[in-house]
């Protein structure tokens, strides 16, 4: 098994949570195909940054989740956490899956106490603090029932939960909310910037839309089409905290903010569409 | 077609199953010698309750029967974690396992009675070869087809090795000796009834074995109707457990084509 990267909070606060530095990500498929994914890639989160990463479909967002998360490694250059190179898993890091990564054999309030019952928290404190957990995104009352029994949006909100009880330093998300209707989404949004502005924790947002990612980031990276992805562009998002999420989309900042990014985005979508058309 | 009536015409099936044969033997169109009388068959499965003279044999072979799929079970479960779990071993062994596997078990059955004798242990022992190898690929193959994704979960949320093999590899396995459950508690059924057959003092092979030896064609039949009625009431048993254990399986909740 892998090993750790160093104990909890013995790192410099100086240094950025996660960094990437000159990062090539090559898969192998089977047939022996190499396919680069990501290609010199440099991107930084600060501790204490909540940095969002749009791009077009394919072009390795979740990828660069998992370098993050220590799931991959990279084909050459460096990812490093609070300065020092990740070796194995990323224990400072809470990640939210794309995909449903919940055990379907264990109850949603079972599935949220997961992380509590594996640093040995006692079971009746976990189911405890997972009921407080499930209300806090909107599942009250719903702890006992098996992930199958639950909607799309539920099960991501149910994961939602898992991860953040573990109140992790660094989270890393790959498009929590994009399965969530607008009412639903708008909330969970503002619960999550709640909880990242009271204890400021490092955050990695990755999402398809640019709206989302205005509203809710400091910093706003776009990432070029595949393959060898890299960072197009940075925006430094300067809109006032804290945000209300329904009345900043009205701004002009806001509109200014999008106009400029969209420009930068807009030939990426269309090329990538063309690729991915031409392929298929 | 509602459930009565379904219920009514399967019965009435039956029936006239019984009474064709029952005609057959009595109009000596099929000799009475060789193929028994429907009447006397029930008449003697009636009095093996009647008397209570049948159920120390049926405690007999439902506690073989037990005894092999718990076993069977346990080293299925064990064994094909283990080798699941290590990619050395596993290849250093498929060989011999697929070996085991295609050998035709039943055939053991002697030298288990030579080995184990002709108590109760050479009938688990055919049991647990049979149930062993089900349980076995199943897990074997269920532990290697665990979802990465739940799997790089449980780690990201700070899963040790222990307890990634308690809370995602043994759970999975279990559903999966649990979706082979009919098989398997047949298959230990079978291995009991087989052993009991080839040579023992009691259970209900025993019974069949010895009217067979004195050609009583009847005994032999009621016998056989014992072993059918066991099996059903073993089959729906199972079926129940299924139930309450699988709740969050979507494979239960659905209904499966036959059993
Ligand atoms: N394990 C793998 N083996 C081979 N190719 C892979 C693997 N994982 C990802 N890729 C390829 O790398 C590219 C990036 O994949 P990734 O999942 O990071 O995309 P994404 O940006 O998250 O897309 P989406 O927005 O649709 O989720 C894709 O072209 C994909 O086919
Ligand atoms: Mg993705």
């Amino acid at each position: 098994m892998a090993v750790d990267s160093g104990p909890a909070g013995a790192a410099p606060r100086s240094q950025p949570a996660i960094a990437f530095e000159h990062v090539d990500c090559t898969f192998r498929t089977p047939d022996g195909i190499a396919y680069t994914a990501l290609r010199d890639l440099n991107l930084q989160v600060a501790d204490g940054e909540f940095v969002a990463v749009v791009g077009p479909t394919g072009c390795g967002k979740s990828t660069i989740l998992n370098l993050a998360a220590g799931l991959l490694t990279p084909t050459s250059g460096r990812v490093s956490v609070h300065g020092i190179p990740l070796a194995g898993l990323n224990r400072h890091a809470g990640y939210l899956f794309q995909a449903d990564p919940l055990m379907p054999w264990r109850t949603a309030i079972r599935n949220v106490a997961l992380g509590l019952e594996y640093r040995g928290v006692d079971r009746p404190t976990a189911e405890q603090r997972a009921t407080e957990w499930l209300a806090r995104v909107g599942l009250a009352g719903r702890g006992d029932v098996y992930p199958h029994q639950l909607s799309g949006g539920m099960r991501k909100r149910v994961s939602l939960a898992q991860t953040l009880i573990l109140d992790p330093e660094i989270v890393l998300m790959d498009e929590p909310f994009s399965a969530l209707d607008v009412q639903t989404r708008v909330l969970m949004e503002n619960e999550l910037l709640e909880i990242w502005a009271a204890n400021r924790k490092s955050v990695l947002f990755i999402t398809h839309d640019l709206e989302e990612a205005i509203l809710l980031a400091d910093r706003v990276v776009v990432l070029a089409a595949g393959p060898g992805t890299h960072a197009l562009g940075e925006f430094l998002i300067d809109l006032p905290r804290p945000r209300d999420l329904a009345e900043l989309r009205t701004t002009p900042r806001f509109s200014t903010l999008y106009h400029d990014i969209w420009q930068v985005m807009k030939d990426e979508v269309l090329k990538s569409y063309a690729q991915h058309k031409s392929r298929g | 077609m509602s459930y009565r009536r379904l219920l009514f015409f399967r019965v009435l099936l039956f029936a006239g199953l019984v009474t064709t044969w029952h005609l057959l033997v009595q109009f000596e169109v099929l000799p009475a010698f060789f193929f028994g009388e429907p009447a006397v068959v029930f008449q003697r499965t009636w009095h093996w309750f009647a008397s209570g003279e049948i159920y120390p044999h049926l405690g007999i072979t439902l506690l073989e029967t037990l005894v092999a799929f718990v076993l069977g079970a346990g080293f299925g479960l064990g064994g094909g974690l283990w080798l699941a779990l290590n990619p050395t071993a596993s290849s250093l062994l498929e060989p011999y396992i697929k070996a085991l596997n295609s050998m035709p078990r039943v055939i053991l059955a002697p030298i288990f009675a030579v080995w184990f004798g002709l108590g109760i242990w050479s009938k688990i022992a055919l049991g647990v070869t049979l149930v062993f190898f089900i349980v076995f690929f199943n897990v074997y193959q269920g532990v290697r087809e665990v979802s990465p994704l739940v799997l790089a979960n449980a780690r990201m949320l700070g899963a040790n090795a222990r307890q990634l093999l308690r809370t995602v590899y043994l759970p999975s396995a279990t559903s999966w000796v649990f979706s082979s459950l009919h098989t398997s508690v047949g298959l230990a059924f079978v291995g009991v009834v087989v052993g009991e057959y080839l040579g023992s003092a009691r259970g209900i092979g025993y019974l069949i074995l010895q009217a067979e030896g004195l050609f009583d064609i009847n005994t032999v039949f009621a016998g056989i109707l014992v072993l059918t009625i066991l099996a059903l009431i073993l089959d729906s048993l199972v079926s129940r457990l299924e139930r309450s254990v699988l709740r969050w399986n979507v494979r239960s909740t659905q209904t499966s084509p036959g059993a």
